[in-house]
């Protein structure tokens, strides 16, 4: 199936957030991530859904969103013409002995170290998910102690 | 002009034409209640048992009059009482303004004494809240609940405001109320053609009308659209009302308890024109394999009930009194004789009729009397289960909001405060509320609202001493082991009313019923009529969730 993002218009004010959740529970709408930013606009912030469906689910989804009172607009973002990111961040056990390892992988894919320890790093990388999904896949050859991911933003060309 | 906010929400309400509340006083509303005091020349609050009943009523109001229904309560408890109620009317798009007083601000989140997030609580169930904690935003919030609750598609607001904000000195100026938004599409428009097309060229085509024909005021345009192109007719439990019972091309309603000819000529369509429904699992009941031969065309107010349960071939958004008023002229003038008769011959071969089991005493023969002995204008209110079932297979429909029941949400105890709402909302009219010995013991605290009114609503309970649709299922289905089913009440209703200061009468045959009917047209106040009926009467036909008509159980 494929992923879908939706980018939710919303008032920027309190209870919006809990609103747009609540809607999605009692709906059963499975939310892949969901992130919550501001616009140039100070009174609308956007919300920005990922979701794996099909059409149907999608049009759920986008006409149930769009009779909340305080959605302004909802718009499906078409990955060809839209860019997608990511924020990614990664704690690995990492000894001496595989740091230059795990440095090289970090290299290729423009990652970053944040922080180095005597047992262990902390990367960070930002991209497209499925970029993140690559390098995440290189790494958990490794010991990941945590992960955490900002979930995907998404804006059109 | 500077006044308090309690104030404010008076005057808001009558900037919206609202000549009756109901509520419940309590610690956090007492500031609005005092303005109530004030202003009991302009608004009539009716004071309910429990605000459970002020809920319901509210919602009884809205329906049987299309006015906005409002209801009032408390903070904590008083709120929580609201639910069932709201949640009640937003199953069934019903509009409706929901006040609720909370703890002072400073109080907020403090588990004060009666506190609670009524906002998060309604958030499901409720078209749009607001919880007013400054005092500048609350007569924009009052304002912006009206338009809500009457925009598209209908449904409750809730308004949650601070006591502080209450009592607060705000600037209010008189303003006209904010325009609704309207749906039109041109877009949509360009389907109309398309639609007209279909129904011209159809040899098996009907109409579902539901609930959203009914709020839309679009019942005379359905009824035209049938006359016009002879197209037979069926409706959901919500929409029934919108078609007359005396239309011949009309056929009862669709689904689980719906008649046998309904159901089967939704399966032999070729088209199906949907207006105002959502194909509700009671009345798609295989989704999948629901009107498998026809084309289904949707009109609909709301874009998210399409494809939402049943797959439709196409379909027109927007308001369906409008797009019906469109798609008329476009529509030729045809007969469809043969199916028609041939929908009249199935309901012929198997009509719906209660099978008796006492000999003395038969729901359908109690509706129909009922409905023979009072006029056309007449209001009935049912709470939910078996009884619910009869009055929607047996009441003569004469025309929209008359037959009010709960749909969506299946309340049980919502009868008695729709009745008493609905009796407010039509002083003139004849009220019956249809109920059950189960379902009146929900909420026949309400009894008390009727007699402190005065109001003559007849309640006609069906009591067969049975948790009655619940016992059908586990006769039909689980083998007679009645759980919790049978609970063995001695309740004396007769003695009962009479103790809250009404009249009581009992019917073990159709002539005591007939008797007690016809001096319960002339009592002052509230009646009851306890009817002795069958445990073992069944609702039928019935098609379980997951069959067709072709496993009807008839």
């Amino acid at each position: 199936m494929k992923k879908e993002v939706v980018s939710v218009y919303v008032d920027n004010k309190a209870n919006v957030l809990s609103r747009v959740v609540s809607l999605y529970g009692r709906r059963g709408f499975n939310i892949d991530s969901l992130t919550v930013s501001a616009t140039n606009d100070p009174d609308i912030s956007r919300i920005t859904i990922v979701f794996e469906g099909d059409y149907l689910t999608l049009h759920q989804i986008v006409a149930q969103t769009e009779k909340l009172e305080v959605v302004r607009s909802v718009k499906t973002l078409d990955s060809g013409k839209s860019f997608f990111r990511e924020l990614l961040m990664i704690k690995v056990r990492a000894g001496k002995e595989k740091r230059r390892e795990i440095k090289e992988i970090v290299d290729i894919y423009r990652a970053k170290i944040i922080n180095l320890t005597k047992e262990e790093m902390v990367l960070e990388l930002t991209g497209a998910p499925e970029k993140l999904d690559a390098f995440l896949e290189l790494i958990k050859e490794y010991e990941i102690t945590d992960i955490c991911r900002t979930g995907v933003t998404g804006i059109e060309k | 002009m500077k006044i308090t906010g309690a104030e404010a929400v008076i005057r808001v309400l009558l900037e919206h034409g609202v000549d009756t509340v109901f509520g419940y006083p309590g610690g956090t509303a007492i500031i609005i209640y005092d303005e109530l005091y004030k202003h009991a020349d302009q608004i009539t609050h009716i004071l309910t048992a429990h605000e459970q009943g002020a809920a319901h009523a509210a919602d009884g109001y809205a329906r049987s009059t299309g006015k906005t229904g409002v209801a009032i309560a408390t903070s904590g408890p008083g709120a929580t009482n609201l639910v069932t109620g709201i949640a009640t009317a937003f199953m069934d798009s019903v509009p409706t303004v929901f006040i609720t007083a909370n703890v002072g601000n400073t109080l907020i989140g403090r588990d004060a004494f009666q506190e609670v997030c009524i906002t998060g609580v309604t958030f499901p169930i409720t078209k749009h809240s607001f919880f007013v904690n400054r005092k500048e935003d609350l007569v924009d919030a009052m304002r912006d609940a009206f338009r809500i609750a009457n925009e598209g598609r209908k449904g409750p607001v809730l308004v949650d405001m601070t006591k502080d904000v209450t009592e607060a000195l705000i600037d209010y100026k008189p303003a006209p109320n904010y325009p609704l938004r309207r749906i039109t599409d041109p877009q949509e428009d360009s389907k109309l053609a398309h639609f007209a097309d279909y129904i011209n060229n159809a040899e098996r085509p009907l109409i579902l009308a539901g609930g959203g024909v009914i709020s839309a005021g679009a019942s005379k345009e359905v009824q035209e659209l049938i006359r016009k192109a002879d197209i037979p007719a069926v409706n959901t439990l919500m929409g029934l009302g919108s078609i007359p019972s005396s239309e011949e091309r009309f056929f009862g309603m669709l689904g689980m308890h719906g008649s046998y000819a309904a159901n089967r000529c939704a399966a032999e369509a070729d088209l199906i024109l949907a207006i105002g429904t959502r194909f509700s699992d009671r009345v798609a009941l295989n989704p999948k394999k629901f009107a498998r031969k026809a084309k289904v065309l949707q009109i609909d107010l709301d874009r998210s009930e399409v494809n939402k349960n049943v797959m439709v071939a196409e379909s027109i958004i927007g308001d369906c009194r409008d797009a019906l008023q469109k798609l008329l002229p476009k529509i030729g003038e045809s007969s469809h004789r043969g199916w028609v008769e041939q929908i009249a011959a199935w309901d012929r071969e198997k009509p719906t009729h209660v099978r008796d089991c006492n000999a003395r005493m038969n729901p359908e023969e109690i509706i129909r009397y009922i409905c023979a002995h009072t006029d056309k204008e007449t209001v009935y209110a049912t709470d939910v289960g078996q009884h619910q079932m009869w009055a929607a297979q047996y009441v003569q429909q004469t025309r929209p909001r008359n037959y009010l029941s709960s749909g969506g949400l299946g309340t049980m105890g919502f009868g008695y405060g729709a009745a008493i709402g609905a009796q407010l909302g039509n002083p003139d009219k004849r009220v019956i509320h249809f109920t059950s010995d189960g379902s009146l013991h929900m909420n026949l605290n309400e009894a008390c609202t009727a007699v402190s009114h005065r109001l003559p609503i007849i309640t006609v309970i069906f009591n067969n001493r049975v948790l009655g649709m619940v016992y059908q299922w586990q006769t039909l289905l689980y083998e007679g082991r009645y759980s919790q089913t049978t609970p063995d009440r001695k309740t004396d209703f007769v003695k009962l009313i009479e103790a809250f200061g009404g009249h009581g009468f009992r019917a073990r045959t159709m002539e005591e019923f007939a008797q007690a009917f016809g001096q319960a047209l002339k009592c002052e106040g509230p009646v009851w009529i306890d009817c002795d009926i069958a445990a073992e009467d069944l609702v039928l036909p019935m098609i379980q969730n997951g069959q067709t008509v072709d496993e009807i159980i008839y």
